[in-house]
């Protein structure tokens, strides 16, 4: 199988104006590939730039300099030049991106909130709360919580209705950004097999796990960002298919 | 070698509105000038910036209520014509924005008749559009109370009797029952309080998706904007200073104007 991603020379800064102008160089140089039905995890430590990564891919933060390819049956597409129109249909169905936090939307229910993604594709609403409602007591979210919005949850609990809405739209490529951090080992076990699942179907991932255990069973491979902010992946070992 | 087997997706959406190089000055950067941009099916389009920065303008000229003194507007009409906004009629620009077109002011008094019932603000827009069945005008009218979550009991009330939340929502039934192609929204939240605020913006989340609606929306208020818009357009004294995809501007804004203006509210 050939990429279904390609990064290659990424470089990543901020410029704070209201700082006189002061750069912030956060990436140098980073390249990767990631093929359907791999799991990539980011590794390195905090502030090293890996979520910085993640929102580069989902169109969050802009590139400096580089590209970002993904690669569709007719060919590739570019997405540092991307016009921001175009975003919005390449989110709804193809990239999909599991945040650190769920960002709440006031009055929208929890198990609305997890059928979003769906009905954004034009699904129908029953199927779209069957699916979401299957994700939201497989991830344990006690049934008394979902008809109510997310923003009186614990962290826990809101991340579960984040990582639900997240896997819902079996977006082909899937960015998690610690979707496991405020979890208790059951859960952990749930996302974990979420993750095997996604695998098997062809999902292509990019992760960040600080959970050592989490992270072994789910990484096909590692990419360290080390401190000289220069990325340096670990090469396919040119599998023939 | 296997190729790459994912399909690739439909990317483009046809152009509504189409903005080139527009200018409204009503004094040396007072008012909007050299705005270029395109509006697309099923967007919403957010326009921010500080008070007296040339939303209001904008839309305006945008609406086809206010003649830029330079560039031109071209509107891409549900029969597929291409039209110039300010080359055409005034009679035909009034006919758009009752037929085609939604426009919903930040002051309800602005787009309601404060003294009719309620149905019969509902009702006017499918009149102008030749409805005249009253049993269908009124079951409409019932329905989109309901929609807006306005008790249809009230139906016969005039909407000097209603509260400020439920007039901003009348006016919002109003204008979304003849289903318009592209709705004009300028600060539909703006004098409400909070919990209102939010009942509203979720209300005008859920139509948007629900009717496929192309709208644009002025606020000063960036969670709002973050909530209801897909792109944005930040202006700054009469220009637009910086414009993409919404999270884009918000997390990772690149003009100084935009970081000052994003720095200063708590969490947008
Ligand atoms: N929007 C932004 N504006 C300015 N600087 C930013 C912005 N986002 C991230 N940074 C900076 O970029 C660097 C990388 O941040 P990032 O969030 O990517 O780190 P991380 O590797 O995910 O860390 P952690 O493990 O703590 O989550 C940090 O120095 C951070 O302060
Ligand atoms: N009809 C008019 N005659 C003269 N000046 C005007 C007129 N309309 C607007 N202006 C001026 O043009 C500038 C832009 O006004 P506009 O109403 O477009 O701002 P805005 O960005 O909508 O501000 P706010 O957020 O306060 O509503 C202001 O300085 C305003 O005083
Ligand atoms: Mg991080
Ligand atoms: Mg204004």
């Amino acid at each position: 199988m050939n990429a279904l991603l390609t990064v290659e020379n990424l470089h990543k800064g901020f410029v704070l104006h209201g700082q006189g102008g002061t750069a912030l160089e956060v990436m140098h140089d980073l390249s990767l590939e990631l093929r359907a039905g791999e799991c990539l995890v980011l590794a390195g430590r905090s502030g090293i730039g890996k979520s910085t990564l993640l929102k580069m891919l989902y169109g969050n933060y802009l590139a400096r300099r580089g590209s970002i390819r993904l690669h569709f049956s007719d060919g590739p597409l570019e997405l540092t030049d991307l016009p921001a129109h175009a975003w919005h249909p390449l989110r709804r169905d193809v990239i999909g991106y599991v945040s650190q936090f769920l960002r709440v939307v006031p009055r929208v229910s929890a198990v609305e909130v997890v059928m979003e993604p769906l009905l954004a594709r034009g699904a129908d609403a029953w199927d779209a709360r069957t699916k979401a409602e299957t994700l939201l007591s497989r991830l344990n979210l006690p049934e008394r919580l979902w008809q109510l919005p997310p923003g009186t949850f614990s962290g826990g609990e809101q991340q579960r209705v984040n990582i639900a809405r997240g896997f819902i739209g079996e977006h082909p490529l899937l960015l998690l950004d610690e979707p496991t951090a405020s979890l208790d080992a059951a859960n952990r076990a749930e996302v974990v097999a979420l993750i095997h699942e996604a695998k098997a179907r062809g999902t292509a991932m990019l992760g960040i796990f600080h959970d050592e255990d989490v992270r072994s069973q789910v990484a096909d491979r590692l990419l360290p960002l080390d401190d000289h902010l220069m990325a340096k992946t670990t090469h396919f070992p040119g599998q023939p298919s | 070698m296997n190729r790459s087997v994912l399909p690739r997706p439909d990317l483009e959406r046809p152009a509504l509105l189409d903005v080139h190089n527009v200018s409204r000055l009503y004094g040396p950067d007072k008012g909007c000038q050299e705005i270029n941009f395109r509006l697309h099916a099923g967007e919403v389009l957010g326009i921010v910036g500080e008070s007296g920065s040339g939303k209001s303008t904008l839309l305006r000229v945008l609406a086809g209520l206010e003649a830029p003194d330079a560039g031109h507007v071209a509107y891409h009409s549900a029969n597929d014509d291409t039209l110039d906004l300010y080359a055409i009629s005034e009679a035909r620009r009034r006919a758009l924005l009752r037929l085609e077109w939604g426009l919903i002011h930040q002051n309800p008094r602005d787009g309601l008749r404060m003294g009719v019932s309620a149905g019969a603000n509902i009702g006017e827009r499918l009149m102008a559009l030749g409805q005249r069945h009253y049993g269908q005008l009124r079951a409409a009218g019932q329905d989109w109370m309901g929609q807006v979550e306005l008790d249809p009991g009230r139906i016969d009330d005039a909407p000097r009797t209603f509260s400020g939340g439920m007039q901003q929502r009348l006016q919002i039934a109003r204008t979304l029952v003849t289903r318009p192609r592209l709705v004009f929204m300028d600060e539909p939240t703006g004098g409400l309080d909070v919990s209102v605020q939010a009942r509203l913006l979720d209300m005008i989340r859920t139509l948007v998706r629900q009717l496929g609606l192309s709208v644009v929306l002025v606020t000063h208020d960036l969670a709002v904007a973050r909530l209801l818009s897909h792109r944005l357009l930040v202006m700054r004294r009469s220009r637009v200073v910086e414009a993409g995809l919404t999270d884009q501007i918000l997390d990772d804004p690149q003009h100084a104007y935009t970081q000052l203006l994003v720095s200063s509210v708590l969490t947008p």
